[in-house]
Formats: structure tokens, sequence, C-alpha cells
């Protein structure tokens, strides 16, 4: 935590949008993400909630990695506090070394809701230009890297259309292309295709799975769907309710991502993985924890 | 048919069905009145009623551009007056808190009664108390319209800006102020219509001798009753004139940039 903050690349926001992707991950000595003894908790009329109790995570820098458990168990709490979207109780974060506050600032990460969260009176295009033009990127810069990003979840007609003329999964990966759009050296995301139909889901998977590829970006990951966490991740972070914790940290390593494709899904390691991941889940006292999709 | 034409049609038959329905209804009222033999000062018959505006153009309009102008200043002043008070109470939320019980006593209180106090106030041979009440009566609706758009910001849009780390003012000028604009326009539509309203109905109680207001009290009094509801057109005329504006201007604003 105390070592010195290292000089990481800054994000070609203000660049030219053809600059080169953020380079080498391994130029990171920090680690994307750390957590250290991490508690929330959310004290109401009603009572105290532990969102997140005593959590302890790190992300490499050029990582995936996924959050999996059930509904309420504070992925999306623990999302927030890494985004300085909220604050922790107890205990301490960094990103790339740093408060996260000060990597909010920098514009270290990109950040993907559950909810799409457009601007309903932007065209697709304006939305997806957003982080570039509060970042001052030149028009043509942004002109040109959302026509490339909207290229890249299959929505170029749809640039000018308005987000209310487009469907929850469409609408999903315009908040993903939005995410990208400077291309940051972490990714948050939070069920970030959970609106989508199974086809379009696995396409964009292997899309996120390409481009952290290219960019080498780190990925926090919060998903419901076992498969899709097996599939994306370096390793599966299977959490559990009341308190929030981390129960289990199930190593995946189906190969670099930029060789996975999508066999990967028939494979027998692939499998292997997504039963280790299930029974993690389950948990030993054999209780099975509502709310998770086991598809 | 094609589908242009069935859609060309459609329209058509919008604006051509009420105007069909005006046209009965005119010719119903006008058969009313010779068949029951109603007189003048219960209701004057359609056709006596358009005599007398085609014969005194002049004079109604003259009367309405005095109505319609108090009542626009009115509104100007009004609406201004109201986004700068909107602005600050957004700001500072103290102040929010101290004015909204005020802005909820001036929506229930009927502005035109103070219309005699305001007379003497600025004098009965000006227009200025005119001014003043359309001014009060559209700063109201514009203003607490405005504020709770103001206020209405998504959680999730919030979230957004401040992991994007936008300045207050980026936040003000992205996020803000285009969701404000529809609760904006709702309150002005609101505050058009009352403008006029009241404009015209604050010449009842006093003030100088010009104006709609003005005009049909002072038919009604001399019995030329065809006359007074003649006015009562170009009261009419007025009002669909400023729904008109500002319904417009809403779309126009409202549609160029979802448009884009
Ligand atoms: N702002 C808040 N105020 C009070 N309680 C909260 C708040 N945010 C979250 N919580 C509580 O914290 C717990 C964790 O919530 P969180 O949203 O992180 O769950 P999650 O794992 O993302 O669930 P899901 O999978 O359903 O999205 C829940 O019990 C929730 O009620
Ligand atoms: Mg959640």
């Amino acid at each position: 935590m105390n070592t010195p903050a290292p000089t990481r690349p800054t994000a070609p926001s203000a660049g030219p949008a053809d600059a080169p992707a953020a380079t080498g991950t391994e130029a990171h000595a920090a680690p994307a993400v750390e957590v250290r003894g991490v508690t929330r908790r959310f004290s109401s009329r009603s009572g105290e909630v532990v969102a997140l109790s005593d959590v302890d995570l790190t992300v490499r820098a050029g990582e995936f990695v996924s959050l999996i458990g059930p509904s309420g168990c504070g992925k999306s709490t623990l999302l927030r506090l890494i985004a300085d979207l909220d604050e922790p109780t107890a205990g301490e974060l960094a990103v790339f070394g740093r408060p996260p506050r000060v990597a909010r600032q920098n514009h270290d990460f990109g950040i993907a809701f559950q909810q799409a969260g457009l601007l309903p009176w932007r065209s697709v295009r304006t939305n997806v230009e957003l982080p570039l033009e509060l970042h001052g990127a030149g028009r043509a810069a942004r002109r040109a890297r959302a026509t490339e990003l909207l290229e890249m979840v299959g929505l170029a007609d749809f640039a000018q259309h308005l987000p209310h003329q487009l469907s929850g999964g469409m609408q999903q990966r315009v908040a993903i292309a939005r995410a990208l759009a400077e291309r940051p050296s972490l990714l948050l995301m939070d069920e970030p295709f959970g609106a989508l139909d199974e086809m379009t889901r696995e396409h964009v998977q292997t899309e996120l799975l390409r481009l952290r590829a290219e960019t080498g970006a780190a990925v926090v990951f919060v998903t419901h769907s076992i498969p899709e966490a097996v599939y994306l991740s370096d390793r599966v972070v299977v959490m559990s309710a009341r308190p929030g914790q981390v129960r289990e940290v199930v190593p995946v390593g189906l190969g670099a991502a930029r060789d996975r494709s999508d066999d990967v899904r028939e494979d027998d390691a692939f499998f292997d993985r997504v039963r280790a991941v299930r029974e993690a889940l389950h948990g030993t006292d054999g209780t099975t924890p509502r709310g998770v999709d086991r598809r | 048919m094609t589908r242009s034409a069935t859609t060309t049609w459609r329209r058509v038959e919008v604006v051509l069905a009420p105007v069909l329905l005006g046209l009965l209804a005119l010719a119903a009222w006008e058969a009313a009145v010779v068949v029951l033999e109603l007189r003048p000062f219960v209701v004057p018959s359609p056709s006596a009623i358009g005599a007398e505006l085609t014969g005194n153009v002049g004079i109604i309009a003259t009367a309405a551009l005095s109505t319609a102008l108090n009542a626009w200043w009115g509104l100007v002043i009004g609406v201004v007056g109201a986004l700068v008070a909107a602005a600050v109470s957004a700001a500072v939320r103290t102040l929010d808190e101290m004015s909204a019980p005020l802005a909820a006593a001036a929506a229930v209180v009927p502005i035109v009664a103070l219309a005699p106090v305001l007379y003497t106030m600025f004098g009965a041979n000006v227009q200025t108390a005119r001014v003043a009440i359309a001014a009060i009566v559209s700063f109201v609706p514009v203003y607490v319209n405005t504020l709770r758009g103001l206020r209405t910001v998504a959680p999730v849009h919030r979230d957004l800006l401040r992991a994007y780390a936008a300045t207050r003012r980026q936040a003000t000028l992205t996020v803000t102020l285009p969701g404000a604009l529809p609760f904006f326009f709702s309150g002005l539509r609101v505050a058009t219509s009352l403008a006029v309203i009241s404009a015209l109905v604050a010449e009842y109680f006093g003030g100088p001798v010009d104006g709609l207001g003005k005009a049909i009290t002072s038919a009604v009094s001399s019995s030329n009753y065809p006359l007074a509801w003649a006015y009562v057109v170009g009261a009419v005329v007025v009002g669909l004139l400023f729904f008109c504006g500002s319904s417009g201007l809403e779309r126009a604003v409202l549609h160029r940039r979802s448009g884009r």
C-alpha cells in the first residue's frame, strides 16, 4: 500500500482516438484493485445491514475477476466502493496503489452499472462519447472512437437513435461501449449482460474477452451466471450473504483471453470449473443460495 | 392505398373532424337562437357575433393587442424570475426549504384578487399592475416545476457523473439542465394560459380603459351583447396564440434535441 504510485500511462482520453491502447499491463507495479479488511454497514431505521464484512481481494493488473454470489451479498456494494461511489465503514481500498478517490479523479476506470443509465435525451453516439467529452477529448477524436465502439458492439446502424428506441439489451451494449470509451486499465462491470439474450450474450462475452486481450485491462465483473463467470475470468470470487463475505476464490485458467474461443464452452476443463464454482457457491453446509442463475 | 397516403388522410381527418364538429355546433346554436327566440342578453346568435366581429376588427384587434402585451411582458418577467429563483433555490438547499411553503401558498392565493390593491399601489392609469399580476401568476408554476426538475436527477446518472469525475458545472450542463427541461416546459404551458387569463381578468377590477376585459365590460354595460361576445372571440384568439407559441417552442426544443 505504501509503495510509491507507479507512473502509469494516463488514459489516452484527451489524445487522438487512434492512440495506442494502454501499454503493457506489466507496467503496473501495483495491483489494479486491492481490498483490505473492508466492511460496509448500512444503518437505517429498520436496523443495520452488514453488506460486506471483512472482505479481502486483490485484482492484479490485467486480471479478469468475477464476483458471484447470492442476491444481496454485497457485490454491487463492493464495486461501488472500488469506484469511490461509496465509502467503507472499515478497511482500506486501493486502485492502482492509490486511494479510489484519486483513481476516480484520474479517470483510471470505466464503469457499467446494473442499469444501462444512458442519458435519454442524447443519441446513442453522444452517450458513448460522454466520458470523452467530460474529459475534454476533441470532437473528431470522440466521433472516431464512438464509431469504432458502436461497430464493436454491433450498433453502428443505431448511432443516431435515442436510447428509448433501443431494446434493453441494446441499451446495455451502449453502456458497455461507453465504459470502454477511454480504454481504461480497469473496467468495473455490474451484471452488464443481465438483460441480453443468450446469443447476444455469448457474442458480447467473446467481444469482451477480445477487447480485454487487446487493451490488457483488468476487469471486475459481477454476474449471476456461473458459466459466464467461468468463461470470462481468470479467477472467480464466490461470495456468501449476510454478512457479505468472500467464501472462496476459484482459479479458472482456461488459457489466455486471446486464445479463448467459443469452443472453450464445450471443453471438459470448462465444465470442471463450472462444477467447482457451483460447489463453492452451494457451500459445505449444503444450503442452496437463492438468486443464483445456474444455467 | 399506400401507407403514406393513409397517414396523410389520417392527418386530414384529425384536423377535419373537430372543424366539422365546430361547424355543426355553430349551426345548432344558430338554429336554437332562432327557433327558441332567445334574447341577445341570454345568448346572441353566431351570425350576430360574426357581424360585430367583422365590423369591428380594428378595435377588437387593438384591445386584444393591449391585453396580449400585458400578458406577454408579465409572462416574460415571471418566467425569467422563476428560472433565476429556481436556479438559486436548487443551489442553496436552505433557501429552497424556506421558499417551499411560500411557493405552495402562492399557488393557492388567487392572485387576480390582488388587482385592486396593485392598482392603488402602481397607479390606475398605467398597465404596471396588470403586468405585475400576469408576472406573479406565471412565476409560480414555472418556479415549482423547474425546481422539481432540477432536483430530479436519476441516481444512476449521479453515480455515472461521479464515477467520471465530472465537475459540478459539467454535471449541471450534461444532466441536470437537460433533465429539467421537460419539467420547465410543463410549467411554462400552465403559466402561458394563466398569464393571458389573469391579464384579462385584472382589467375587470380597474386600471386604464384599453384591453379586452375592459371592452367586454363596457359592451355589456351598453347592452351590446353581440359585441361583447365578439371581444370574447378576440380573447379566445389571444389565448390560442399564446398556447400555440409555448407548445410550439416546447416541441421545437424537445423534438430537436431528440431528433439529432
Ligand atoms: N444504499 C443502501 N442503503 C441501505 N442498504 C443498502 C444500500 N445499498 C445496499 N444495501 C444493502 O446491502 C446489501 C448488499 O446489497 P448489494 O446491492 O451490494 O447486493 P448485490 O450482491 O449486488 O445483490 P444483487 O445480486 O441482487 O444485485 C443488501 O442487503 C442491501 O439491502
Ligand atoms: Mg447488485
